[in-house]
């Protein structure tokens, strides 16, 4: 039998979301036919596996793991992600849309919008159909993003994995409608409740592992339309007039590296970085340069399929 | 209001991983003027949980879409859709977090519209306390009944009564009591625990967050203090232990144990216990989280049980304490609430959902429909959308529950439309039905399977689904010739010939539609268990009825055969004439005209009568019943 999980323990506030996001996970296993866990390697997706982890035990999650590798991430995103696996002991599935890198498509030369419609969207449809998924975990919260604050628990995706936000299943009490037609999908956010302080308070608490970039370090950046980004490899070419300097940064959020901006920080442990957030006026998402493409920029990405 | 003192301590007690309090959910209710997206952009602003780049976007916002000139229009913050920024109202139930230093909140923020009743109403199941706000200017209004009806109805037992724009009528505080009067005067009836009432101006900040030192009338609490000091956590607790279990967790052969959340009550090691369906009852062994064993659990804890004896349990089980047990009825009453564009009606089999059990059920009457503005109880036979009645619930099996006034958690339920899989309502238990419970299945000594070797043949029910005048009954009529000719024991329910008797007190609205063709279904399994080959001949337009009688009888024994011709061909041979009286309009509801027909997906025989002879089509059905073995 595997040894005990081990955790210090929490306020009463983070064992009320714990409990919940368990009863969810729980649901998801005994109602779904082939379901899947969304890994993105970011804290929220950090803090799922966990849950998931207690939610079965004794026994593992009854399903996989899948990372949509858009083979944009940092380095050491990637490493952290096979850390944890190994780790946890889980199964990972791993995909990338092999007609994108076919057709070149990449965040610099393609745009960031042209970048996640083909390597993250059109990903995990391919992948979710690939496999025949018929739900699938997501690590989103309501506090992320208005609509994101408008969207069920069980949200439901017709065939093609569109997102109708007029017309959602109405979800009372912790009484989740599961049920599906073939073709048609559930996403699923245990985190739904949770916001980005709590991901913290929490991930201390319980000592998740967390990929290293999310601590202030000595880090190679360029300053890009007043945002710094980190090069992380050399698929990132200089502009003329940009030069590389070495600034003490973090980031508050993980995606594609040409596409997350970092910030100035000192924080270089877990209790840094919620006092800094504590101190923040801004959001964790002003840092994802995919959001601020338009007003409702994440409505219409999501449906489109969009976690 | 009482307050009560923790008794027992599990957790650390708040400090740097969150507020010691817990969590406060709350709705806030009131109409798109009443100023109810302001007060809550209002309360995340005031605790500084609207950040610089989202307030940019705010800014921006404001001027493209916003209400309110200059000023920041807070509403904007909370209604996400692209649709409801566009309209200014608020369609579907946002959910907005912020925390203090003393407790943390989930906001459920709902539209006010009498047409988006289920949305308020999804709002207030998972809420503890609402805030329901009045314009002083105008005072209590239809709407704030009906909102505090719902309130009601969902089982909230907290309600704030903000008396918004108190800036617009000169902060009175005459004003101000006079509407908390009138207030207090009508909801004395709705069983609320406590009622408080403040007048705020979210537009300015009055009340909100702080005194406001523009009503010295006014010395009560203000808005965000009062919820930070509400007393709602510890009432699951106090009820008797209920365990719907959720997952069967067998990780290897020597572990077993049930995986749920407890919904009330606490258990501890070495508890007596019963699986509440079927009365076997055990003693908790081990309560196991990842975190290591618990010597007891409450309400809301995600656990895993292990019981000391072999007793068979599975999801959709509840484990109760066994000294106080939930009811076990398979037909009960209830309030329920109809979220579906299509109407509910009495007798249509729907999916249910309960704790983690889910169930066939049927309307079986609908007693009265509730007006929601007025509370009257009006006479009614179906269902629409946003529409409240009580009603009496069968379910296919006994299920346990406890009254939702005694249980929120134990005594909800959803409907599930079982074709289009949508959450078609929402139900409240009020009590149990004894006569369930009371009249047990007569057990015979000679049964089916005894006349079926007597009869030589095997039962079934041929049911025959087309247009009026499609040859339904001339096609059946031989069928049961040909049938008898074999020696066949057969008997014919015809549509017509039904409501001549059986169903005389039927019309042809969608609800008396259902109703006859569940009568029928009933003869009809009565002559399958009498070991006949009976067949109906029906209209019959809907696939759920058509489904319903399906599920009465075994797999083997019915027979779909639907008679395909065509409409203009129905309309050309119009045997009886009906046709042309449909099209003059003096015959309503008339299949095919201004009713509608759902072809079926799956029959099991389909006849197109267009190529062929009435005797053709027969001796082809004859044949499909011999390749099944019905007659030899």
């Amino acid at each position: 039998m595997s040894t005990t999980i081990a955790s210090r323990s929490v306020s009463l506030h983070l064992k009320r979301l714990e409990s919940e996001s368990i009863g969810i996970i729980r649901e998801v296993a005994a109602e779904f036919r082939n379901p899947v866990m969304l890994y993105s390697i970011g804290k929220d997706s950090g803090v799922m596996l966990h849950l998931a982890m207690k939610a079965f035990y004794p026994s593992k999650p009854p399903f996989p793991l899948l990372h949509v590798d858009t083979r944009w991430k940092f380095r050491d995103m990637i490493r952290h992600r096979d850390r944890i696996v190994e780790r946890y002991g889980v199964k990972l599935l791993v995909y990338t849309n092999a007609e994108g890198v076919a057709r070149g498509i990449n965040p610099i030369a393609s745009g960031s919008q042209l970048h996640t419609q083909v390597m993250k969207t059109e990903a995990l449809k391919q992948a979710l159909d690939q496999w025949d998924f018929d739900a699938a975990f997501g690590g989103a919260r309501r506090d992320e993003e208005k609509s994101r604050a408008k969207e069920r628990v069980f949200s439901f995706r017709s065939a093609g994995h569109v997102w109708d936000p007029r017309n959602q299943r109405p979800e009372l009490w912790n009484l989740y409608n599961t049920r599906i037609a073939k073709g048609e999908t559930i996403r699923v956010f245990p985190l739904s409740n949770w916001t980005e302080l709590d991901i913290w308070q929490y991930t201390r608490a319980q000592d998740i592992p967390v990929v290293p970039l999310y601590f202030a370090a000595p880090r190679p950046v360029v300053t890009r339309d007043g945002l710094l980004i980190m090069r992380d490899d050399d698929r990132m070419p200089l502009l003329p007039g940009e030069k590389e300097e070495t600034r003490t940064v973090r980031f508050r959020s993980l995606g594609d590296y040409p596409l997350s901006a970092a910030i100035e920080s000192r924080a270089t442990t877990l209790d840094g970085i919620i006092d800094e957030m504590l101190a923040s006026r801004t959001s964790e998402r002003s840092g994802r340069l995919i959001d601020n493409d338009e007003a409702a920029s994440m409505e219409k990405k999501k449906r489109e399929g969009y976690f | 209001m009482i307050t009560y003192a923790p008794k027992h301590v599990t957790v650390s007690s708040g400090g740097a991983d969150g507020p010691a309090k817990g969590l406060l959910r709350f709705l806030t209710c009131g109409s798109v003027d009443d100023g109810k997206s302001t007060l809550i952009g209002r309360l995340l602003y005031d605790t500084k949980l609207i950040l610089e780049d989202q307030l940019l976007a705010l800014e921006r916002d404001s001027r493209k879409h916003g209400t309110t000139g200059d000023d920041i229009d807070f509403a904007l913050l909370v209604d996400g859709l692209e649709a409801e920024r566009e309209q200014g109202i608020t369609i579907d139930v946002a959910y907005r977090f912020f925390s203090t230093p003393r407790r943390s909140f989930i906001v459920a923020d709902t539209p006010g519209h009498e047409q988006y009743t289920r949305n308020m109403a999804t709002g207030a199941s998972n809420s503890d306390a609402a805030v329901i706000l009045i314009d002083a200017r105008k005072g209590v209004l239809t709407q704030t009944r009906r909102h505090s009806y719902i309130c009601s109805l969902l089982g909230i037992r907290h309600i704030l009564v903000a008396v918004n724009k108190i800036d617009l009528v000169d902060f009175s505080g005459e004003r101000f009591h006079h509407i908390v009067g009138d207030y207090l005067g009508f909801a004395q009836s709705l069983d609320f625990a406590s009622i408080t009432t403040i007048p705020v101006s979210a537009r300015f900040g009055d009340n909100i967050t702080q005194h406001s030192d523009r009503m010295c009338w006014y010395d009560g609490p203000s808005l965000l203090e009062h919820l930070e000091t509400l007393d709602v956590e510890r009432a699951l607790e106090e009820k008797p232990f209920r365990f719907p279990v959720q997952w069967v967790n067998r990780p290897n052969l020597d572990f077993r144990g049930f995986s749920g959340t407890v919904a009330s009550g606490v258990i501890k090691e070495g508890d007596r216990v019963v699986v509440a369906g079927s009365g076997k009852e055990s003693t908790v062994a081990r309560i196991v989280t990842a975190d290591g064993d618990l010597s007891d659990a409450r309400a809301g804890d995600a656990v895993t049980l292990t019981l000391a004896d072999e007793v068979d349990v599975a999801r959709g089980d509840v484990i109760a304490r066994a000294d106080s047990r939930p009811e076990v009825v398979d037909q009960f009453a209830a309030h329920v609430l109809w979220m579906a564009e299509e109407a509910m009606l009495p007798g249509r089999s729907y999916l249910m959902r309960i704790g983690t059990k889910y169930i066939p059920a049927r309307i079986t009457s609908l007693k009265h429909k509730v007006d929601v503005n007025t509370l009257e109880h009006i006479a009614a036979k179906t269902l629409g959308l946003n529409e409240i009645g009580l009603c009496n619930v069968a379910t296919a099996a006994p299920v346990a529950f406890d009254p939702y006034t005694e249980n929120r958690e134990t005594g909800a339920f959803i409907l599930i439309d079982r074709f289009t899989n949508a959450t078609a309502g929402a139900g409240m238990i009020t009590f149990g039905l004894r006569r369930a419970t009371n009249i047990h299945r007569q057990s015979l000594l000679v049964d089916k399977a005894s006349r079926v070797e007597l009869n030589g043949h095997r039962p079934a029910i041929l049911w025959f689904t087309g247009l009026s005048g499609s040859g339904k009954s001339t096609i059946a009529n031989i069928v049961e010739r040909e049938l008898h000719v074999h020696g066949a024991h057969t008997y014919m329910l015809d549509g017509d010939n039904v409501r001549h008797g059986l169903n005389r007190d039927l019309g042809f609205t969608d609800a008396d539609r259902v109703e006859n063709i569940r009568r029928v279904g009933e003869v009809a399994k009565l002559f399958v268990d009498a070991g006949t080959v009976v067949l109906c001949s029906f209209i019959s337009p809907f696939r759920a009825e058509r489904r319903m009688v399906r599920e009465l009888v075994g797999a083997e024994e019915f027979f779909e055969i639907y008679v395909d011709t065509p409409i203009e061909e129905c309309m050309r041979r119009d045997p009886k004439g009906l046709y042309a009286r449909a099209k003059e309009g003096k015959i309503k509801n008339f299949t095919g005209i201004d009713s509608p027909y759902e072809v079926p997906e799956n029959p099991e025989i389909v006849v197109n009568t267009s190529g062929a002879t009435a005797e053709e089509v027969a001796r082809r059905i004859i044949e499909a019943l011999r390749e099944r073995r019905i007659i030899g």
